[in-house]
């Protein structure tokens, strides 16, 4: 079997079977432990709170004006890079085909061009988002194997995608193979480590948005 | 209670600090100890919380002690490592792979003596950083359930530990020369005012903060020359009578329960409808918002802090005040109230009413930094450089605000500002907004 088939074949389907076991064993694994029941009376309603933690799910997304001076540089670092990773995992036009392969729906593709751009502004802010978690004393403090390993499987990605559009380093079907060797090892990883922010980041954001609300504090 | 030092030979990815240690447990039965507490309050939402965070490190932004001093260890989530660290290695969904490629390594005692600095001296759990969080993680509520985890395995700050036992016992975190009781009818002479005490009945049972019987008797006289303008049917009760709740503090869980059970028990003696919780943010808290979780069931009277309730008064046209002549003021918001308990509009009702020209702190409301004393902070004696450190940029907003006068509503905070007047040599006076209001009855 070619390293390309393995790739795209039995490595892919090992690959989405851990991702989707892992995610909702993780899921399950927090939701279903208990609830703790709050006693205390509320000074906003449940039905009111409710909505006002929903509100929050999306309110965090911007800081409060009160924090930007001090954060603004690392959220826009870490903003900018999510967009770029965005664009590209859904605007190119291989990775729509791929998803309407498995799920059946595609969208309108930017050109190549605009994607390789896109892709390595996007690599470029990576390797900033690394040297920052390297310099950055606090970043450095609170840094584990989680963090680095899930920035190198993320960039690995983008790397390889990029040798791949370029032809460079090897024949095309290798680099192929490489870029989706790389996302397999990303869809392997994914459960263990905190990529899984992107599904519990919501949850999280609304939950403390609710009981913040039942107090009536600021969220 | 023990002097002894805990084994610090395996030291983590902070500092080593000296630690104070109660029982005589070996290392093991501490670590097991801290963890099963931990394990204790365990649920979907604090495994939400440990499972959310993506060490982005924004907290520290949102945190005094780390602005303060650039130091990454005061890091808020920083402070909470070894119970992530425990949760992932022995109760979330993929422990048993953690522990298969030993990502997560176990905590030792050591780790556990260093973190209390973190955990006690260096946070206020004032909750300034679950604000700030993008993954909206409410680390104080972490760092809560941490300290009760260091408290069972003993590893609470011994002044913390002390007067919350002392509290428990006899209902007063110290001793003192002659019981509360007796010191409130005392201040009651000495200010002309009734003291209403251990009334069979009344509507409004009300509590008071050791630190104003100790520092500030006018703050206590004013509660009840206040209560006595309403005509409200009020009383103390002697066997309920503190306010503040050491056990919250010290992270003791049970001792907590009893000292707010004292109350909760004389309320319900004297068949209150309400509770009025003098002006002290943690008991606030306590009182508000964890009584009834630790009652096992709603209280069945309404808790309102002293500010909330004038505010209602004067809305219903009960409470007159007149003008207060104080010139520029500014108004420190203590974080129990604001940001963790939702009590924000209240004080700058009464404020509108006195009449009073308001001048904001540059971070005000659900974004005041905190004074630095609370959440027990002020009574940690060793904690004092680094409390004084993290509270010059407040006092430098309260100078920049150029107001002659500086109100809050909480005992500690006046209090915490008062120790940093004499040590700063500062020229301001924190003063009681409920004294203010005392002042100027109509």
């Amino acid at each position: 079997m070619e390293l390309l088939e393995f790739a795209r074949g039995p490595a892919l389907k090992v690959a989405l079977a851990v991702f989707c076991f892992g995610v909702s064993w993780r899921l399950v694994g927090t939701i279903l432990l208990r609830y703790h029941r709050h006693l205390s009376v509320p000074r906003v309603g449940f039905f009111k709170s409710a909505m006002l933690g929903l509100l929050v799910g999306g309110s965090r997304s911007w800081p409060h004006p009160q924090f930007i001076k001090r954060t603004g540089y690392g959220e826009a670092l870490g903003y900018s890079y999510h967009i770029g990773l965005f664009i590209v995992i859904l605007f190119f036009a291989p990775h729509v085909l791929f998803i309407k392969s498995l799920f059946g729906v595609s969208w309108p593709v930017l050109s190549s061009s605009i994607i390789t751009i896109i892709a390595v502004l996007t690599f470029t802010l990576l390797l900033a988002v690394l040297f920052r978690r390297l310099t950055y004393s606090v970043l450095r403090k609170l840094s584990n194997f989680d963090d680095y390993f899930s920035w190198f499987v993320t960039t690995l990605v983008i790397v390889t995608g990029l040798m791949a559009t370029a032809h460079f380093g090897a024949r095309y079907e290798t680099l192929m193979a490489w870029h989706i060797l790389s996302f397999d090892l990303l869809l392997i990883w994914y459960p263990f480590g905190k990529l899984m922010h992107a599904f519990y980041i919501f949850p999280s954001r609304m939950i403390n948005g609710y009981f913040l609300a039942r107090k009536g504090a600021p969220s | 209670m023990s002097a002894q030092s805990v084994n610090t030979a395996t030291i983590g990815s902070v500092r080593a600090m000296p630690a104070d240690v109660q029982g005589d447990l070996n290392d093991q039965v501490r670590v097991e100890r801290a963890m099963q507490s931990f394990a204790m309050d365990y649920g979907a939402m604090t495994a939400l919380r440990l499972e959310s965070c993506i060490h982005c490190g924004i907290c520290a932004d949102a945190c005094h002690f780390y602005i303060a001093t650039e130091d990454p260890q005061y890091t808020p989530v920083l402070k909470v490592e070894p119970f992530k660290q425990a949760y992932k290695r022995e109760a979330g969904p993929f422990a048993f792979f953690f522990k298969l490629f030993g990502l997560k390594r176990r905590v030792t005692t050591g780790e556990l003596g260093n973190w209390q600095h973190l955990l006690f001296d260096s946070c206020n759990m004032c909750g300034r950083c679950s604000l700030i969080c993008p993954m909206g993680i409410d680390v104080s509520a972490l760092i809560e359930q941490a300290r009760r985890s260091m408290f069972d395995a003993g590893l609470a700050p011994a002044e913390l530990y002390a007067k919350a036992k002392h509290q428990e016992q006899t209902g007063q975190p110290e001793s003192s020369a002659e019981p509360y009781r007796e010191k409130l009818q005392a201040i009651g002479k000495q200010h002309r005012v009734e003291i209403p005490m251990d009334k069979p009945q009344a509507e409004v049972m009300l509590c008071v903060p050791r630190t104003d019987i100790e520092h500030y008797p006018k703050a206590v006289a004013a509660l009840a020359r206040v209560m006595q303008h309403l005509s409200v049917a009020c009383t103390f009760r002697s066997e309920g009578l503190v306010a503040e709740n050491y056990g919250y503090y010290a992270g003791g869980r049970d001792w907590q329960r009893q000292i707010s059970l004292k109350l909760i028990e004389q309320a319900l003696a004297c068949h209150a409808k309400m509770l009025v919780v003098p002006e002290c943010g943690h008991a606030y808290t306590a009182l508000r918002w964890e009584a009834a979780e630790l009652y096992g069931k709603p209280l069945p009277f309404r808790v309102l802090h002293v500010t909330e309730y004038l505010a209602e008064q004067l809305d219903a046209g009960k409470l007159k005040l007149r003008r207060a002549d104080s010139g520029a003021v500014t108004f420190h918001d203590p974080c129990q109230l604001v940001r963790k308990g939702g009590v924000m509009q209240a004080p700058r009702r009464l404020m509108q009413a006195l009449g009073l020209d308001l001048h904001e702190l540059e971070n005000n409301r659900a974004f005041s930094y905190c004074c630095g004393g609370g959440g027990g902070v002020l009574d940690i004696k060793r904690a004092a450089p680094l409390r004084y450190r993290a509270m010059e940029s407040k006092l430098r907003e309260v100078d920049d605000t150029g107001a002659g006068t500086f109100l809050t509503s909480c005992s500690d905070c006046r209090a915490t500002f008062d120790d940093a007047k004499a040590h700063f040599n500062w020229d301001k006076s924190p003063h009681s907004l409920l004294e203010l209001v005392a002042d100027n009855l109509g």
